[in-house]
């Protein structure tokens, strides 16, 4: 892509290999792309990687849009406030605005976000949905005259219908046309001028049949072309991300690309957008918790129990029906809003597809919030329920764990908070006498000596014996001492 | 003579794929060419052997291969699935296999039938409740061929209740899964809601208008469907269960209730009569009010005769579809070939079954000296009308196949 043989000077560049344009002055006459000439142009490092993060939080809002489930028109008015702050695409008639170089940016960063993307079918799969829908914002976005000479400069590949054969299947087509009444409809539809694609190119208008179909062929009517662009520019894509894929081993590449591209592609597999914005203060508002801080809240404030669950939800992926409900109940209680519980679920069922989600779990996540069924507000389990006989896979760790796995347990999950192993011989004197919430309160004394509890301090004076007041006090804790202890509680501000 | 459990046998099952089932033709019609091609070498077949053990990933080189695999493995039933970026059987060597072609599929079952079955349930047939499958066969055979274009289509019986439909033309089988989810989508009018048991309306239509235009022709078959089937034969609201489903339908609260009246007093007035009592209210009413009633009336119809389809063996292309030729571990019958024209006049109790098959071999005992090869071991059994039905098909594909190639503009699209 970036052949030293094929470099040229950015202001030199033969305007032809971007789509021609009769009346425009400018290299990128248009404001929508479909990135079919890669750019090739000298780059810095820096903006190599800066234009590629900045695009990146536009495909994180639009990720996280589809996580939360908005509704197309709320998605689009989000996913523009964010391409407001980092990716600004004006329409061609802003004059004063430095055209060309935003379409550069938007160039650029595309094809960075390429290479970064094409490595997994699961990145490219993420990647074309992200593309394809910031493609649709723009589209949709699009002043008529500048979208219509857009596509006035591509093949689509469709065969215009003569008005013969417009006649011919009149009542076919009339009855399948949309308008608001009929009168309008009627003049509408006389107006209208049809294309004839290969029905497998419309297979969402096939498949609601808003389309007329004939042996093959999809007549359909220039108000659902859009559907066409799409599918064409999500197939480009498509293939040009899995050629990518075949050739970046073969990238002439001096260390300084591959650790950017890495780091790139973390971000996205990590599917959290604070990663991301971190620096842009979002999150900071006050007690409200949001999906992307529940997993560096898990790591500070979770008792032994929850962290478990909460692993065990990050690595498989999954929970099973006892674990998500134990676990949601809790994060309920934390102050999780609904919302961003369903966002943090469905984010962290990676590997299901919305449609599975939607059907199997939301329902289940809406009920435990009392939104539907009986609408019982539920409370969250207590120590005492989960530690009583027959919860399994999901009780008490400082029960169910056998000594050995309990101890290296505690190391591995709270050393990073001060826990030692000369902590250990304290706590497992306590598990043996089946004393559990008082090993656990020690657990919570140690772990919170750098915000000052000491030994016998206990949870404000008490046992444990709820997790959500173990979480709870802990949060009020670090939030006491934060500006004093200089704390790292990045999650909780900036 | 032999009973149907000495007819199902390991040792008659072994007969039969010994000297009766047509490899040669089912290669014929998978590969669209005389010398393998990656259609048939990439080709997964999986097979359902004893003790419920079930085996994926298998491919063969040719015909013969398959045969000698199924010979020594004896399956009571083998099953095909797409073809593969890579040969299935290395499986565990290769980086990637993904499906890349398969053909267009529909299944049709009997059981999807049943809320509305009043003469048999579950597994059982019966030439009345067939009738719904022909209907399902006019409707599906005509919207393929006229609205997608697709013109090489085989049904097979499905050695029960049910039948498949195979679509073998090039574009059909490079479909995606997300253009087959189309298809299905297009075509599925009535879907099985999930774990309750009972199937739920599609909305059919945008607000209040008219049918879709594929739909109002589907209604014009079916119409003569509905009059036989389903007020006549199988009586469908000669109960009261019955009638409180059709009821459920009507959007107006008041016909509802005065044919509720009308039909409580007598319950099991014959089924034709009462679609009259609601043709009667319908008319009785002035326009504006008897769109939304006739309306629910076509959905009626509609429900009650429209294909039901497996949504989910048509969606995606990894899924295993039983092969043709393949004898019913139940029944015993053969999955035979049929012609849709003759789908009327069809009779699943006549199909042959393997105990009739073996039984006609041993009558025409072989004639000393005279070689006995597969070919004319099938030709002395009821089964070979049905191979050359195949095997005219194969032809037919394998000549479409060498004029794409002669010709390679003609499919440019």
């Amino acid at each position: 892509m970036f052949k030293s043989t094929e470099r040229k000077p950015f202001q030199q560049q033969d305007t032809a290999i971007y789509q021609a344009s009769t009346s425009s002055h400018l290299q990128y006459p248009h404001r929508l792309n479909f990135y079919d000439k890669p750019p090739l142009f000298d780059v810095t490092i820096e903006e190599f990687e800066t234009c590629a993060l900045e695009r990146l939080r536009v495909l994180a809002e639009i990720e996280s849009s589809a996580a939360r489930n908005r509704t197309w028109e709320e998605s689009k008015t989000a996913i523009r406030a964010q391409a407001e702050k980092h990716l600004v695409l004006k329409q061609n008639s802003a004059k004063y605005d430095d055209l060309d170089g935003q379409r550069r940016k938007d160039h650029l960063s595309h094809f960075v976000l390429r290479l970064a993307f094409c490595r997994s079918e699961d990145l490219r799969r993420r990647f074309v949905k992200a593309e394809s829908t910031l493609f649709k914002v723009r589209y949709e976005d699009d002043i008529l005259t500048d979208r219509e000479a857009f596509l006035n400069s591509r093949n689509f590949n469709t065969i215009p219908v003569l008005p013969d054969e417009k006649k011919k299947y009149e009542s076919q087509l009339y009855s399948l046309y949309y308008g608001k009444n009929e009168t309008e409809r009627k003049a509408a539809f006389e107006r209208e001028k049809y294309f004839k694609v290969k029905w497998t190119r419309v297979p969402d208008l096939v498949e609601k049949r808003r389309v007329f179909l004939n042996r093959g062929w999809a007549y359909v009517p220039s108000q659902e072309q859009s559907s066409i662009i799409f599918g064409e520019y999500e197939n480009q894509l498509e293939k040009a991300l899995e050629l990518t894929a075949r050739l970046l081993p073969r990238l002439d590449e001096d260390t300084r690309l591959i650790p950017i591209l890495n780091n790139l592609s973390q971000g996205f597999i990590a599917g959290s957008s604070s990663e991301w914005m971190g620096e842009n203060g979002e999150g900071t508002c006050g007690e409200e918790i949001r999906a992307e801080m529940i997993d560096d809240m898990s790591k500070r404030h979770f008792p032994m129990c929850m962290k478990t669950l909460h692993d065990r939800l990050q690595r498989d992926n999954h929970l099973k029906h006892f674990g998500r409900l134990q676990y949601g109940l809790f994060l309920k209680v934390l102050g999780l809003s609904i919302e961003e519980a369903v966002a943090f679920w469905r984010k962290s069922f990676s590997r299901i597809t919305d449609d599975k989600f939607n059907k199997e779990y939301r329902y289940n996540i809406r009920h435990s919030y009392g939104l539907e069924g009986k609408r019982a507000n539920y409370p969250a389990k207590n120590c005492l329920q989960i530690m009583a006989p027959g919860s399994g896979e999901y009780g008490c760790p400082y029960k169910t764990y056998n000594p050995d796995n309990l101890q290296s347990a505690l190391l591995s999950t709270y050393s990073h908070q001060g826990l030692k192993a000369a902590d250990l011989p304290d706590i497992m004197q306590l598990v043996n006498a089946n004393s559990f919430h008082t090993a656990c309160t020690r657990v919570f004394e140690i772990t919170h000596s750098s915000c000052g509890v000491k030994k016998g301090d206990g949870v404000n004076g008490e046992h444990v014996t709820h997790p959500n007041q173990y979480a709870a006090h802990s949060r009020e804790l670090y939030k006491a001492t934060k500006g004093a202890a200089e704390s790292e509680d990045v999650a909780m501000g900036p | 003579m032999a009973s149907t459990m000495d007819a199902l046998s390991p040792e008659a099952m072994l007969t039969f794929y010994r000297r009766l089932y047509p490899f040669k033709s089912v290669y014929g019609w998978l590969n669209h060419d005389h010398m393998p091609t990656r259609q048939w070498t990439h080709r997964e077949f999986a097979f359902t052997l004893a003790g419920d053990v079930y085996v994926r990933y298998k491919s063969y080189n040719n015909a013969d291969e398959l045969k000698a695999d199924v010979c020594k493995l004896n399956p009571s039933r083998f099953e095909i699935g797409p073809v593969y970026s890579a040969r299935p059987r290395d499986k565990k060597t290769v980086r990637q296999l993904t499906p890349l072609q398969r053909e267009l599929v529909f299944d049709i079952d009997m059981t999807d039938y049943d809320p509305i079955r009043t003469c048999c349930s579950e597994a059982n047939i019966c030439k009345k409740c067939w009738k719904w499958i022909s209907a399902a066969v006019k409707v599906l055979d005509e919207s393929v061929r006229e609205h997608y274009g697709y013109e090489q289509l085989l049904w097979v019986y499905s050695g029960r209740r049910g039948i498949h439909l195979w679509i073998s033309d090039p574009e059909a089988l490079d479909l995606t899964d997300a253009q087959r989810k189309a298809v299905v989508g297009w075509m599925n009018v009535v879907v099985a809601s999930g774990q309750n048991e009972g199937m739920k309306k599609v909305n059919l239509r945008a607000g209040t208008k008219a049918l879709p235009p594929p739909l109002q022709a589907a209604l014009d078959t079916l119409l003569p469907y509905f009059t036989s089937i389903v007020l006549e034969e199988q009586d469908c609201f000669g109960s009261e269960k019955g009638y409180e489903a059709l009821l459920e339908f009507i959007p107006d609260v008041k016909v509802a209730d005065s044919l509720r009246k009308t039909w409580s007093a007598d319950p099991t007035k014959p089924s034709a009569s009462k679609w009259l009592d609601l043709k009667a209210e319908v008319k009785a009413k002035d326009r504006s009010q008897r769109a939304p009633l006739m309306h629910a009336m076509e959905d009626i119809i509609l429900h009650y005769t429209y294909p039901r389809i497996d949504a989910e063996v048509s969606k995606h292309r990894n899924h295993l579809l039983k092969a043709p030729f393949c004898i019913h571990p139940k029944t015993g019958r053969v999955c035979v070939p049929v012609d849709p024209r003759g789908i009327d006049s069809f009779d699943p109790e006549r199909v042959p079954t393997i105990g009739q098959l073996l039984g006609e071999l041993d009558e025409g005992m072989v004639v000393e000296g005279e070689e006995s090869s597969p070919d004319s071991d099938v030709q002395r059994t009821s089964l070979a009308p049905y191979v050359e039905m195949m095997n005219k098909y194969a032809t037919s594909l394998m000549d479409l196949k060498r004029k794409a190639k002669q010709d390679p503009d003609t499919l440019a699209w």
